[in-house]
């Protein structure tokens, strides 16, 4: 596969990879996905803005440059920007992969990182000298409008060009709680949205803080994702409900929707309102939400991809690989998109969510082409 | 219709609790009046302006209300602003893009205005409402799937409809922005949002002063009195909301 380099959202030549229940994969262009979605059928999207949370600077002890990375929050709300989680890189930019970067000078508790406007104090290291807990100085609007004026959103090393706000902000962003782009969100337009409308598709939001998704550090990356807080807004859980009720599919845009979802039906029913998911969805993982992912092109190995394993075995994730390195498609934040269907209906309501008439173990739904 | 959202059908002192406002140019005149009336009815409210100094005091005078120094006309701003505007309010049902540039001052022929004068007001009275509406689209798409108001109000001029001599910068800018917001208002009415824009008539403002040093005052109208007829227009536009 290959790595999308141009931040561009929406090119043109965009391709999706379609792959149903039963298994029939095909290959569409992706500006064409309306078609893949039928009436009565309910997209998802988290309308997470994406914060500026790349925070040159300097650390005061050693004199060293730092980039610290805002990677995760208690909660949704606007004062919980005092104590957050982040990870410490060493000097460089995003011109280097994250993977060759020196690492950060020994950040100690009580040692005071010099970020353009901001001041953060470090309160502890959270199992690995990179990931940090950090207390920013001064009042939560001080905190915001230093982070607005002094971050950059993070940067990415295949993508030749840095980075600005409205190239990673989808068209539906929201509130600023992301830490990296909800990026199966960009193949939303407006247009898009006035076509699924008028196919009959509903569309709906949650919030869902995207949190980092590598750090160039295996036994880092292996910790992620990171707990993210979300919020459903309760026409969210009642679009979702009539979907199921009258056997639409409920399709998130992405995986931290999937997240989101599933974390707020694991206890028995949907509720909406604000949580922490803080759960890893992989192959053992019921799913009792979502019918359908619509994703970025994943690699094997990233916590991404092991979430898609909860939709389809192995063999069905490797036919996909297979078919995607063949046909050339795109990888990361700007690539193309994959189309995956549940293979194995889950018969079970556990979640007092499934009614009767909502498909059988191994029902094929054959995609509607139009 | 959430609980903390409101039935606007008068703009008395509590109509507007919980609705979620900003106001840019929100330091003087008309903005200035808005913000203090819509905290008077209960709204939340954050304020844009280029002055950071001004924008402190303002903040300072009327607790709750959000500063957010800022510029509408420069384009690396838009998302900077778009972002504190939402994180402050939690989002967002009503955005009036009522900060505006005369172009050249004193007021000018259009013969006589330099290109870059020109430009000037088109990027505070066009442009950056255009950027900024569409930053903060999908706040106030979010807002309308809630139940909630999710409206537009850009500022215009009666200056857009008639040709005055000396106002061609600022009309012929106001003139594209209210044709914007019928276009937009067309557009967005299936997602929910409404665009309307509103001529507050000849006020006793700051950039009144600046186009006619020469007028009398007693003769202008109160930037409060503007600012009520358009409260006026949020308590009908989004009463109007809640009843479809």
């Amino acid at each position: 596969m290959i790595a999308a380099t141009t931040p561009v959202q929406r090119p043109p030549d965009a391709k999706l990879l379609v792959m149903d229940a039963a298994g029939g994969l095909r290959h569409a262009e992706r500006a064409e996905i309306a078609h893949y979605l039928r009436p009565g059928d309910l997209l998802v999207a988290n309308d997470a803005a994406t914060i500026p949370g790349s925070l040159n600077g300097t650390h005061e002890a050693s004199g060293e440059k730092v980039e610290i990375r805002l990677a995760g929050r208690k909660s949704l709300d606007f004062d919980d920007i005092r104590e957050v989680t982040a990870v410490a890189f060493g000097s460089g930019d995003h011109r280097t992969p994250t993977e060759d970067r020196p690492p950060p000078p020994e950040l100690l508790p009580g040692d005071l990182l010099l970020l353009g406007p901001l001041r953060a104090t470090v309160l502890r290291s959270l199992g690995h000298p990179r990931l940090l807990e950090l207390a920013f100085a001064g009042t939560p609007q001080e905190i915001w409008a230093g982070i607005a004026r002094h971050g950059r959103p993070i940067q990415y090393a295949y993508v030749d060009e840095p980075l600005a706000l409205w190239d990673v902000w989808t068209r539906v962003a929201s509130l600023p709680v992301s830490f990296e782009p909800p990026s199966a969100g960009f193949l939303l337009d407006w247009k898009l949205l006035a076509s699924l409308r008028s196919r009959g598709v509903r569309f709906t939001t949650l919030t869902h803080a995207a949190g980092i998704s590598s750090t160039g550090d295996p036994a880092l990356d292996r910790r992620l994702p990171l707990d993210e807080p979300y919020r459903i807004p309760e026409s969210a859980v009642r679009a979702i409900r009539q979907t199921m009720a009258e056997g639409g599919r409920v399709i998130a845009l992405g995986t931290t929707v999937t997240r989101a979802l599933e974390h707020a039906a694991s206890g028995g029913g949907l509720t909406s309102g604000g949580g922490v998911a803080n759960q890893r969805i992989g192959p053992g993982t019921e799913l009792r939400v979502v019918d359908a992912i619509i994703s970025g092109v994943h690699e094997p190995g990233d916590s991404h991809y092991e979430l898609l394993r909860a939709f389809a075995d192995d063999a069905v994730l490797r036919r996909i690989d297979g078919a995607l390195e063949e046909h050339g498609y795109r990888t990361h934040e700007f690539g193309d998109s994959v189309f995956l269907e549940r293979s194995v209906r889950v018969a079970s309501d556990s979640a007092g969510l499934r009614v009767a008439a909502l498909g059988r173990p191994g029902e094929a739904h054959p995609v509607a082409v139009a | 219709m959430t609980t903390n959202s409101t039935d606007m059908n008068s703009t008395d002192a509590s109509s507007f609790n919980g609705l979620r406002v900003a106001v840019t140019g929100g330091t003087s005149g008309l903005g200035l009046a808005l913000v203090e009336r819509l905290r008077r009815g209960g709204a939340d409210v954050a304020f844009v302006a280029r002055n950071e100094r001004r924008v402190k005091e303002v903040e300072g005078r009327l607790p709750g209300a959000h500063g957010v120094d800022g510029d509408v006309s420069q384009k690396g701003e838009t998302h900077v602003l778009a972002m504190r505007i939402t994180a402050a309010l939690g989002g967002l049902d009503v955005l009036i893009n009522n900060a505006s540039s005369l172009g050249p001052v004193p007021l000018a022929l259009l013969a006589d205005t330099e290109c870059e004068e020109l430009e000037l007001a088109l990027a505070t009275n066009l442009v950056g409402p255009f950027r900024l509406t569409k930053a903060l689209l999908g706040a106030l798409t979010a807002s309308a799937r809630e139940g909630r108001p999710a409206l537009v109000i850009n500022i215009t001029s009666d200056a857009a409809v008639t040709p005055y001599a000396g106002w061609g910068a600022y009309g012929a800018s106001k003139a594209a922005l209210t044709q914007m917001s019928r276009i937009w208002n067309e557009e967005l009415r299936e997602h929910g949002v409404r665009v309307e824009s509103f001529d507050p008539g000849d006020m006793d403002t700051p950039l009144h002063a600046l186009a006619v040093p020469e007028a009398d005052p007693a003769t202008l109208k109160k930037p409060g009195d503007a600012a009520g007829e358009i409260l006026e227009l949020i308590a009908t536009a989004t009463h109007a909301e809640v009843a479809a």
